[in-house]
């Protein structure tokens, strides 16, 4: 996936980059809207992420110029107010989706996986892994042709693990990168998660394996 | 609406006060003027039958003989005859010897000749008119003085005087009540126009800030000129504190949001459990305080509001709809399942924003209690009355929390790390009662909470 991130903090805007890097998509960042729109004309993108206070303007005018043209690349609106006023006037200018500053990683992400759902075709979403299709955006797993539909939190854990194949990945890490802070989410329960995807991928080539005391990683048996 | 404001008189009486005084002062002016003229008038016309009388029987005078002799001409008194039967007095003096008459009428003096003394006297308290005239004749024996006094009682005279007055009455009481009628009619049109001008002040909707643009008498340019420069003023600084609060959001949450980010990429890295806690407890603190933030505004704004809702038809199973999509994302992160049973028409005359608010916190609340992998039913039914209810698995209500839940800034004693404020079943309590309706918190048989607004 390839993000487009307009926001002028830039601290925050490298926070918010990395931590989508950590994710294993790529990310290019605009300060301004004219650097936004410079951006869009010359690049494609899945998702735009869109700061509304921009030093030459309102994020709502880019929106609006966004939605004018035609295109069609959803938009998620980072905002700092919180107003539900705010909030309607948003989505009546084309925003796909909005989200209030402080926001929490894990939200901004199902977010973003709900909206990609909405707006795109899953085609190019697909990866194929050995004999293994998987697709993040829907949620669906093909293991010798039998579709499994994957709930979100085992959906997330696959993903992460594909993403980083061979990686080993101690419980505590699963849950600070799947989970959000306010969700009390016990080390025993990715356990549980584990388990249902050792079960989902039986069979197949893609192996979750257990080195005590240190975590699990995925395997690619071929 | 005047309750608190302090009332000092009122215009429309005072106005009509000022003009039927003034009214009554002209009414009794006109009065006395008129009476006094009559009565002069009138006293002019006796003065004169008085003085004719008397010129004509001093004219008798005449010396023969050497002795003052006097012709009285009958007709001399017959003049003097009046519908009231006036009674009437002469007396006749040779220089100071009265010759004839009533010696108490009068008593001789020098006058001018061809002159006229016209005087009032009393008699048994009754008035009378006296004219009086003198004439020298020159006598073989000198020069001699005759003095005339015709006098004349007043019932005529009194009579006519009282019959104008009476009119002069009449026509004041008329005149009077006219001008009071008119008072009246003039102070209550003035009053009606400064109506006209309230009522227009008093329909205008919460957010109409526009100028009047209505035409208005000139006196009341000025106030309307003010109050439209008032009406300015106001939409400036409501603007302006608008353009303050999203300013001192976007100042505020930006860098928390800098740091919750940090943190949590930080969080990524770091293995020492001392390290992982506090950065744990950081990003705690911020949702906290911006969780906080938000729902401080988002009461206000339903406390604001709920003095003056913005009614429109809200359709509340279109609204629950737009709101669970809006949410689906969050509850898919704990795997949670919203399911909706919507009985339409679900129609409800309320303010949307306040409605959408309401059942926002009571959604997100079933979300943040309700474990994960389970369902979170959201029902809206419109029999017998119209309600919405919000069903989670969650761990339910304290039995002995329930009546306190929906007061502000209270929140539940076991809800562990969860997030919240204290204040989302208030502001869902305040714009459901500023609907007219009720807040209902139980716990379903089979463990979960149930919130239910009945409208």
């Amino acid at each position: 996936m390839k993000y487009l991130l307009v926001e002028d903090n830039l601290e925050l805007a490298e926070a918010i980059a990395s931590r989508i890097r950590l994710d294993g998509h790529a990310v290019d960042h605009a300060a301004t809207i004219a650097d936004a729109r410079a951006f869009v004309d010359t690049g494609e993108y899945d998702l735009i992420l869109l700061d509304i206070m921009l030093p030459d303007g309102d994020g709502r005018t880019f929106l609006k110029q966004h939605r004018a043209a035609k295109n069609l690349t959803s938009v998620i609106v980072l905002t700092a107010r919180s107003q539900v006023s705010d909030r309607i006037g948003l989505l009546d200018l084309g925003a796909d989706d909005y989200l209030t500053k402080p926001f929490d990683h894990a939200e901004l992400q199902a977010r973003c996986r709900a909206v990609l759902r909405r707006n795109a075709g899953s085609a190019q979403s697909v990866q194929t892994i050995g004999d293994v299709d998987f697709d993040a955006v829907s949620g669906l797993l093909r293991v010798n042709g039998n579709s499994i539909n994957l709930r979100n939190r085992e959906l997330r854990l696959l993903e992460l693990l594909i993403a980083n194949k061979g990686q080993v990945f101690s419980k505590q890490k699963l849950v600070d990168r799947l989970f959000s802070y306010n969700d009390d989410v016990s080390e025993n329960a990715i356990e549980v998660y584990i388990g249902r995807l050792r079960k989902h991928l039986e069979g197949s080539q893609l192996r979750i394996v257990t080195l005590r005391g240190l975590g699990y990683r995925l395997n690619h048996d071929v | 609406m005047t309750s608190d404001v302090v009332v000092s008189g009122s215009l429309r009486n005072r106005l009509a006060l000022i003009l039927t005084g003034g009214a009554a002062l002209l009414a009794i002016v006109l009065f006395i003027v008129v009476r006094v003229l009559t009565a002069q008038v009138a006293q002019q016309g006796q003065d004169n039958i008085l003085k004719a009388s008397m010129s004509s029987v001093l004219d008798t005078a005449a010396i023969r003989d050497g002795q003052v002799t006097l012709d009285f001409p009958y007709s001399s008194l017959s003049m003097l005859n009046t519908e009231a039967d006036d009674r009437v007095f002469y007396a006749i003096y040779e220089d100071n010897t009265l010759l004839s008459g009533y010696d108490w009428l009068t008593s001789p003096r020098d006058v001018a000749p061809e002159s006229t003394i016209f005087e009032n006297t009393t008699l048994k308290g009754e008035v009378l008119r006296v004219a009086s005239g003198a004439r020298t004749l020159i006598g073989s024996n000198g020069p001699r003085n005759v003095f005339v006094s015709v006098a004349q009682t007043q019932d005529a005279l009194s009579n006519t005087l009282n019959a104008i007055s009476r009119n002069v009455a009449f026509l004041g009481l008329g005149f009077f009540a006219m001008s009071s009628a008119l008072a009246i009619w003039a102070a209550s049109t003035t009053s009606r126009q400064m109506r006209r001008l309230t009522s227009s002040v008093t329909r205008r909707g919460p957010q109409d800030l526009s100028r009047f643009t209505k035409p208005v008498p000139s006196e009341m340019a000025p106030l309307v000129a003010s109050l439209n420069t008032f009406m300015l003023r106001l939409d400036h600084s409501l603007t302006q504190s608008e353009d303050f609060i999203a300013e001192a959001a976007h100042r505020i949450r930006t860098p928390l949001a800098t740091v919750r980010s940090h943190a949590e990429a930080t969080l990524q890295r770091v293995d020492r459990d001392e390290n992982r806690t506090s950065l744990q407890a950081m990003v705690r603190a911020i949702d906290e305080s911006s969780r906080a933030a938000g729902q401080l505004l988002d009461h206000a704004m339903v406390t604001f509001r709920a003095g003056n809702l913005e009614m429109v038809q809200v359709d509340l199973a279109d609204l629950l709809h737009e709101l669970v999509q809006s949410m689906t994302p969050v509850a898919e992160m704990k795997d949670i399942t919203m399911t909706m049973e919507l009985e339409r028409p679900a129609m409800l005359q309320g303010d949307a924003i306040l409605l959408q608010n309401a059942l926002r916190n009571l959604i997100d609340n079933a979300l943040k209690y309700a474990p994960a992998e389970t369902r979170v039913i959201i029902k809206a039914s419109n029999s017998p009355t119209l309600s919405v209810s919000i069903y989670d698995n969650g761990p339910g209500f304290a039995v002995d929390e329930i009546e306190t839940l929906s007061g502000r800034f209270v929140r539940g004693k076991d809800m562990g790390n969860t997030i919240g404020s204290g204040l989302g079943l208030t502001i869902a309590q305040e714009v459901v009662v500023a609907h007219n309706g009720s807040m209902a918190l139980t716990n379903r048989k089979g463990g979960g909470a149930c919130v239910t607004l009945s409208f």
